[in-house]
């Protein structure tokens, strides 16, 4: 376990560095310059006066060879110090851990909203006696994964801002500002997990075990709930660790269309400015993000399924070839 | 043998009729009027082939048809009760505490996430019979009667962590948890090695004995309905066609259908399968020294395992390091024969199987292949060996791509050695088609529209697509019907005779092996225990094991019955 553990860390480590190497390459090779952006504070970038340009290029380190740059600005990057952001001058760290709260606040919103929401949908769409109920309800999934983020948002603006003022529009004061973005940011999400696991469910209430709970006189509650939903839960566990990282990218959206302070807009507006500092540390901040939930995903698996054993991969495949040497029914 | 039959049965059926709703909106009738009756402390058999309706039947007792069957008539009464009009909710409480099910396969019968004591309690608490505490302790008992060794270590296990014969037993502990009047027992072995069988047929026989409990079991394999069933009941396409004793319907079966059944069982066959007035030259000669080992008399064999070792690496943290799946086992398939390894699971045999098509490296040991040595043989030159040896797998539903039609699938070791151009390759799939009696227009279809018969009829077309000296034949029966079973057996030893084929035929089951094999290997823990002439081993075993595995075939009653 420990060892597992220490394993998966080490690649998370590897995977950090990954995404700072790649992002800080792209950056630099966009075709634009950004000491020219800052400067022209939004105007003209060829209107730009030269010797201005220098010394911004100069204050930034902008002018050094690029693996100098890259050196450097890894080193800071492990201290947790991505440097001064090119538009504001304060540290993108700090930037970061401002904008963070918001964020956190809205996606985890949504992603009780997704759990709660799309495993009561999924199991609504296989659980009612009325086969038009559970079609009806089955159809739902699929329209809500088609829905862009954009437009549910913008739908639920117009109704509940504009038309019936009970939520408002932008902001981030109060709780009462986080339902609209919530349900926005939650609908995609919810729609996804609820389409994979109503089909997990209907996969898993053929299976014969499930059978041998109806023989038991096993109520169809007790049917549906103790014994398919628990293992339908399985596959469906796994997409909600994709879906967190989905969230974060979804909040750049959601952040937009409701004008709230966070992780999303920030993203936005530095990736517009060329912010190469705040960019760097929000892409190495997302892939913290994704590697910690995967790895918490994997452990939570051996709890919800007896029959998964965490183990490194050499060993894994030692114990395949050893199974299948056996052909014990496992 | 007849046990009394209460005055009131336990179950009565009568002219029940079930159909199944199609995907054009019809109705396809499954059953079509049987009449049946169970009485207390009975065994009936219900007996007939995929799709005669004997499963079907089976789970309206119980009211569990799958989706879109319906029962459109006829009456169920258990002890005189009606329950026809029975709604969902009533059924809860008749199913698991009248009525119990003995499914058919144990490794996917339990639920894998959950401790199986808690599965038995599971029937216990359902149905309000004991308080949950005690649920626990009453399970453990349970597992007990139902002959799992230290129960109480067992009821925390999962059902991953069991055999398929202690599956097994935990469904029965289930079946019998709330002390039911009837238990329908479907094919409630036939996943199962056939010692284990015999054992927990022995054992389901004795908790019925005890507690006067009605059974109704449902098989494919007249030779098991012969030993455990009172009386016999006969399905074909959803109507009984005969019914009667045990003893009097295989001493003396009145209709053609259950005639066929009997001719069909393997367990009820004894000798080997011949062809015509066996002209095959080759077959000939190697028929006569059959007795001998193989020797320098012999002629070349095709395939000579010498020695050969196969080890597996353990994980780390397990007692051992490694797993000895294979141990110095030595044997000769020559040209023309079948040489048949036979164990139980986890025996070693697939492995061994899986040496000699080279598909893993022996730790030890070496692999004759015609005379040359390809013990190290890699790459290239592996491949090209691999022209000389094919493989027929067990399930022909799982080793056939659903996406290519039977022509690609055919086609396809051809084109991979780039054998002849494309409208040679074309008339080869045509007549290796032939060859298998299967029709020309299967070319255009897929595997999913075949019966099991057929495709494996496809996939032995595919073996012998590149003319092989040698087929490895890893159980090649054992997803088939009984009736399909001979077919296929009847088409193998065809093939053989017409193109001198060496087989290496894996098998659990010596009463398949008894029809087809020339020499007969018994494997036991990675060792060959015994081997030999076929009939020297079948007739006249030496070790306990072989002694145990002969008695254990079903069907001896009938032969002991019928064959004087």
């Amino acid at each position: 376990m420990t060892r597992y553990v220490l394993r998966r860390a080490g690649q998370g480590v590897f995977v950090l560095w990954a995404a700072f190497t790649v992002a800080f390459f792209v950056l630099y090779l966009l075709p634009s310059d950004p000491a020219a952006l800052v400067a022209s504070g939004g105007g003209e970038v060829s209107q730009v006066d030269p010797t201005q340009l220098a010394a911004l290029r100069a204050e930034h380190g902008l002018d050094r060879p690029i693996l100098v740059q890259y050196g450097d600005a890894l080193l800071g990057a492990l201290a947790g110090d991505f440097g001064a952001s090119y538009v504001s001058g304060a540290s993108a760290t700090a930037l970061v851990a401002q904008a963070l709260p918001e964020t956190l606040r809205l996606t985890g919103a949504a992603l009780l909203v997704a759990v709660l929401g799309g495993t009561a949908v999924a199991v609504a769409s296989v659980l009612p006696r009325a086969r038009f109920l559970r079609q009806a309800l089955s159809a739902l999934p699929p329209l809500g994964v088609a829905l862009p983020t954009f437009f549910v948002g913008l739908v639920l603006l117009q109704w509940f801002s504009f038309r019936l003022p009970v939520f408002p529009a932008i902001g981030n004061e109060g709780a009462v500002s986080l339902v609209l973005p919530t349900i926005t940011l939650a609908v995609p999400a919810g729609a996804q997990l609820a389409q994979i696991l109503s089909r997990s469910l209907r996969g898993t209430l053929g299976e014969p075990y499930v059978e041998t709970a109806w023989a038991k006189g096993a109520s169809r509650a007790r049917v549906h709930l103790a014994h398919a939903l628990r293992n339908a839960a399985i596959p469906a566990f796994t997409v909600l660790g994709v879906m967190v990282g989905g969230l974060l990218g979804g909040a750049v959206v959601t952040e937009t269309v409701f004008s709230r302070q966070g992780l999303g807009r920030l993203t936005v507006q530095s990736v517009n400015q060329q912010d190469v500092p705040v960019v760097l540390a929000i892409v190495v901040f997302s892939a913290l993000v994704f590697v910690v939930v995967t790895l918490v995903v994997d452990l939570v698996y051996p709890v919800l399924d007896p029959r998964i054993q965490l183990r490194t991969p050499r060993a894994a495949s030692r114990r395949a070839a050893s199974r299948r040497a056996t052909a014990v029914t496992a | 043998m007849t046990r009394t039959t209460a005055s009131t049965p336990v179950l009565e059926i009568s002219g029940l009729e079930v159909a199944y709703r199609t995907a054009d909106g019809g109705h396809r009738p499954a059953v079509r009027g049987v009449d049946l009756r169970v009485g207390a402390g009975e065994v009936v058999a219900l007996v007939g082939e995929s799709g005669s309706g004997k499963s079907t039947t089976a789970h309206a007792a119980l009211h569990l048809l799958p989706r879109g069957g319906e029962v459109t008539a006829g009456r169920l009464r258990l002890d005189g009760r009606d329950l026809s009009g029975l709604t969902e909710k009533e059924w809860q409480d008749v199913r698991g505490r009248h009525v119990g099910l003995v499914p058919q396969d144990p490794t996917v019968s339990l639920n894998p996430v959950v401790r199986v004591g808690d599965q038995v309690a599971e029937v216990l608490v359902v149905h309000g019979l004991v308080r949950r505490a005690d649920a626990r302790v009453r399970a453990v008992e349970l597992l007990r009667q139902a002959g799992v060794d230290d129960p109480a270590a067992r009821a925390r296990q999962y059902p991953h962590q069991l055999s398929g014969g202690l599956r097994q037993r935990v469904l029965i502990a289930i079946a019998i948890a709330a002390g039911p009047r009837l238990i329908v027992a479907d094919e409630p072995t036939s996943a199962l090695d056939v010692t284990v069988q015999r054992r927990i047929l022995d054992h389901l026989d004795a908790l019925a004995r005890e507690t006067g409990t009605a059974v109704l079991l449902i098989t494919h394999d007249l030779g098991v309905a012969a030993d455990r069933a009172d009386r016999i009941v006969v399905l074909q396409d959803g109507v009984v066609v005969e019914e009667g004793p045990a003893a009097r319907l295989l001493d003396d079966p009145r209709h053609p259908y259950t005639r066929a059944l009997i001719a069909a069982a393997p367990s009820l066959a004894s000798s080997r399968l011949v062809v015509g007035a066996r002209d095959g030259g080759a077959r000939e000669g190697a028929a006569q020294g059959g007795e001998a080992p193989p020797s320098s008399a012999e002629p070349a064999p095709v395939l000579a395992l010498d020695g050969v070792r196969k080890e597996f690496a353990l994980p780390r943290g397990a007692e051992r390091r490694t797993l000895v799946a294979v141990d110095d086992v030595s044997l000769a398939v020559g040209p023309g024969r079948t040489y048949a390894l036979v164990g139980e699971s986890g025996s070693g045999k697939t492995t061994t199987a899986r040496l000699a098509l080279r598909l893993e490296r022996p730790s030890a040991g070496r692999v004759v292949f015609r005379g040359e040595d390809v013990t190290a043989a890699r790459g290239r030159e592996l491949r090209s060996l691999r022209r000389g040896f094919q493989v027929v797998y067990q399930s022909p539903y799982a080793s056939l791509d659903p996406r290519f039609t039977v022509e690609q699938i055919v086609t396809e070791p051809l084109r991979a050695y780039g054998v002849g151009d494309r409208a040679e390759r074309a008339d080869r799939v045509r007549s290796l088609i032939d060859d298998v009696a299967l029709p020309v227009d299967v070319l255009r279809r897929g595997p999913r529209e075949l019966s099991g018969g057929q495709r494996q009829r496809v996939a032995i077309a595919r073996a012998l697509a590149l003319r092989p000296d040698l087929v490895v034949l890893d159980e090649p029966v054992s997803a088939l019907d009984v009736s399909v079973q001979a077919q296929i057996l009847e088409l193998l030893v065809r093939l053989q005779a017409e193109h001198g084929l060496a087989y290496l035929f894996v098998s659990h089951d010596l009463a398949v092996v008894r029809q087809v094999a020339d020499q007969v290997g018994v494997m036991r823990r990675g060792r060959i225990v015994e081997q030999g002439a076929a009939d020297q081993i079948l007739l006249d075993p030496q070790e306990d094991y072989t002694r145990e595995l002969v008695a254990a075939i079903p069907g001896r009653r009938a032969r002991s019955g019928t064959s004087t």
